[in-house]
């Protein structure tokens, strides 16, 4: 191959590659929210307990709920706002009903604000991590089993925190739309 | 050779530079006159002239809403056709593909058959994105979700063919520059003449090999982002839709990993062409001639790790915004050595004020003053403020329209009697710059007080407290647009009745092998390699 050749065969083999950091970049920005709690992305501890109240820091954690329009069903929290201490495991419950007619499938997205308290909201237990299928008319309540890292004490981006909103958002499941 | 075959098979880098200038100049005709549109309707508050467009081109009984995506049209393709259509393929396309085997003292591009492909594909790729306004886009015709093409608005919140048009639009296009930069890159690097080593190599030629890096890296992640967009469209897919998991600001970052070195795949060619004008009428080498060519190196890489200033406000923490704060106005380094060592150049130079060298120093002071309003934009805090005002557009428009432009004028004038073998009239030169120039201040430099006052970006209407400073910029766009008037008799006055051109025509203090040719150089030059000492 002649040397012309090579310097246009590497230029396009860069110019592939970057085609693939592109695409590559979704599980890794996925990724990266994960570990670094980055815009309000919780943390899980899925079978851990909490380390348990260490300090006697209290902190408010607000729930907040929402749903796409084109799920028919309710979904609240059944307390809007709790005191809690930090690091001690917490329990939330939500209601969520369905108002059709048939058996829908919804699944719910989470995070919270402010962000830099993602890093430090652990979930152990959480509704969200599966999908939930209602039949006509059911009703059921949710927990959300989770606690406050007391690491956010430590964190000076972080330790002038005292409220926390825990934001769920319920989609349908549309089973054609399985890509995530 | 038949006029079929010279032109649209060409394989001469110097046809294909000519094509691509033609293609710019009617591209940026179509891309001006819609911004004309648009001072139109801003000229006054309320709506004037919307509404009747929006009949004219939905039929009668056209909603408020069809008018108001009309407006979203216009901007989108205002946006897409001056950044695709019009810089990028005159300023690398055209002078790149003129200049660059020449300066460099080669025969021809490397790949010249991709060199036809490269602007062959533009022509397609722009008929798709001027079709798609005569296709539905969700409120109406044509594709409305700005250059930017964000999610979701250009997802579910844009049904319809126009904005499928539009991206494949944008992945032609992007093709094109992809092969330009391989192009590019593989002629300066393999075939300089001898003697002619990377650090003799002319800065015009530096600007170029730094801008197809920025290429090369940038656009396939463009292309992979409105890849996915438009997988979420049709099939299904969810990237950018938080309901299967995905992030509409994952696409905002993709984007801007793109757009932001697209700046500067914009403007490095223009300060390619600067550096040549001013040292050619100081009649003195270029001052700190590597300082030069490695500053536009550092603005390239520094240009990738920037992105997020564009994304101030979709909640980064306070860290991630000192970080991009800080990286962005680091940029202003290399940038200031390049302002600086322009004006060491002209210090002590017997300076020349040519049509080129008045378009090269009114480039100077322009991009100055867009540079400023882009150290103060670079400031998180502040942009919380400006963001998606008038004083961002301004910003971006001192740097492009009056920047990217202003080099453009300067390298047309400065070259383009090398290229046809006639001279531009001296006078119309003069008048139509001065025109241009004093056109496009009144027309951008009010959109600093409206952006400081509080006016958003892409709204048809305002309230009335901002009516007087959009009158005076409608007034300097009228200014700018008769200069154009200028430029365009000037250029059949060269045709017609210009003086013929000798082969170095700027005599001493023009040293780029371009001069050592005639004037137009010869269909196929050198035959025998030239030797550089």
């Amino acid at each position: 191959m002649n040397a012309t050749l090579r310097t246009g065969m590497l230029a396009t083999t860069l110019a592939v590659a970057m085609a693939g950091v592109g695409y590559a970049s979704v599980p890794l920005y996925r990724m990266f929210c994960q570990v670094t709690g980055f815009g309000g992305t919780t943390q899980r501890a899925i079978g851990q307990s909490a380390p348990g109240a260490v300090s006697g820091k209290t902190m408010s954690v607000r729930f907040d709920t929402n749903h796409s329009a084109s799920l028919p069903w309710t979904f609240q929290p059944e307390v809007k706002r709790e005191i809690v201490k930090v690091g001690d495991q917490e329990i939330a419950f939500f209601t969520a009903k369905n108002l059709s007619d048939k058996p829908v499938t919804g699944t719910a997205t989470f995070n919270v604000t402010p962000n830099q308290a993602g890093k430090y909201f652990t979930k152990i237990q959480c509704f969200c991590f599966t999908k939930q299928t209602l039949k006509p008319g059911q009703q059921v309540r949710m927990p959300v089993v989770f606690y406050v890292d007391p690491a956010i004490l430590k964190d000076p981006a972080a330790n002038d925190v005292e409220e926390i909103t825990l934001s769920y958002t319920f989609y349908p499941v549309d089973e054609a739309k399985n890509q995530s | 050779m038949g006029f079929f075959a010279r032109w649209f098979m060409s394989t001469n880098h110097k046809d294909i530079g000519t094509l691509y200038l033609i293609f710019a100049i009617l591209a940026g005709v179509i891309g001006g006159a819609i911004s004309g549109l648009m001072r139109a309707e801003l000229a006054q508050p309320g709506i004037q002239y919307l509404t009747t467009w929006a009949a004219m081109v939905e039929g009668q009984g056209a909603s408020i809403d069809q008018a108001y995506h009309l407006w979203n049209v216009l901007i989108t393709a205002h946006g897409l056709i001056m950044v695709f259509f019009m810089v990028m393929p005159a300023i690398i396309g055209g002078f790149g593909n003129w200049f660059i085997p020449i300066m460099i003292g080669a025969p021809d591009m490397a790949f010249p058959r991709m060199n036809n492909v490269s602007f062959w594909l533009l022509v397609p790729s722009f008929i798709l994105l001027l079709g798609s306004a005569f296709v539905p886009g969700g409120t109406g015709l044509g594709a409305g979700t700005g250059w930017t093409v964000y999610a979701p608005l250009s997802t579910y919140g844009s049904q319809g063919p126009a904005v499928d048009m539009a991206i494949f639009s944008l992945h032609l296009a992007g093709a094109s520059s992809i092969m330009g930069a391989i192009n590019f890159i593989t002629t300066i690097f393999n075939m300089r003449a001898p003697g002619m080593t990377l650090h003799k190599m002319p800065l015009f030629a530096w600007s170029v090999l730094v801008t197809a890096f920025l290429l090369l890296l940038a656009l396939p992640v463009l292309a992979a982002a409105i890849t996915m967009l438009l997988t979420d469209r049709n099939f299904g897919t969810t990237f950018f839709d938080p309901a299967g998991g995905g992030d509409p600001v994952l696409y905002q970052h993709l984007f801007w990993f793109f757009g932001h070195p697209e700046v500067y795949i914009m403007i490095l060619p223009g300060f390619g062409i600067v550096s040549q004008i001013i040292s050619t009428f100081s009649k003195k080498p270029i001052f700190g001639y590597l300082g030069m060519a490695y500053a536009m190196v550092a603005i390239g890489v520094v240009g990738f790790i920037v992105w997020a200033h564009h994304m101030f406000t979709t909640g980064l923490d306070v860290n991630t915004k000192m970080y991009f704060t800080a990286a962005t106005m680091v940029i202003a380094v290399p940038t200031g050595i390049k302002i600086f060592s322009w004006i060491a150049t002209m210090w002590g130079g017997s300076i020349r004020f040519t049509v080129p060298m008045v378009w090269a120093l009114g480039f100077i002071f322009m991009f100055t003053v867009g540079g400023v309003t882009g150290v103060v934009l670079a400031n998180g805090g502040v942009d919380n403020y400006m963001h998606d005002t008038y004083y961002v557009v301004a910003h971006f428009h001192y740097v492009l329209s009056l920047g990217a432009v202003f080099s453009l004028f300067a390298g047309f004038t400065y070259w383009f009697a090398k290229m046809s073998g006639r001279h531009l009239n001296e006078f119309l030169g003069h008048l139509h710059f001065w025109m241009f120039f004093i056109g496009v201040n009144v027309l951008f430099f009010p959109m600093h007080f409206l952006g400081l006052q509080g006016m958003p970006r892409r709204y048809p209407d305002y309230p009335d407290a901002f009516g007087y400073w959009n009158h005076i910029a409608s007034i300097g766009y009228m200014i700018m647009a008769s200069s154009m008037i200028v430029f365009f008799v000037n250029v059949a006055y060269a045709f017609i009745a210009g003086r013929k051109a000798e082969g170095n025509y700027w005599g001493e203090g023009a040293t780029t092998l371009e001069w050592t040719l005639s004037s137009p150089p010869p269909f196929h030059q050198f035959e025998t390699l030239p030797k550089i000492d």
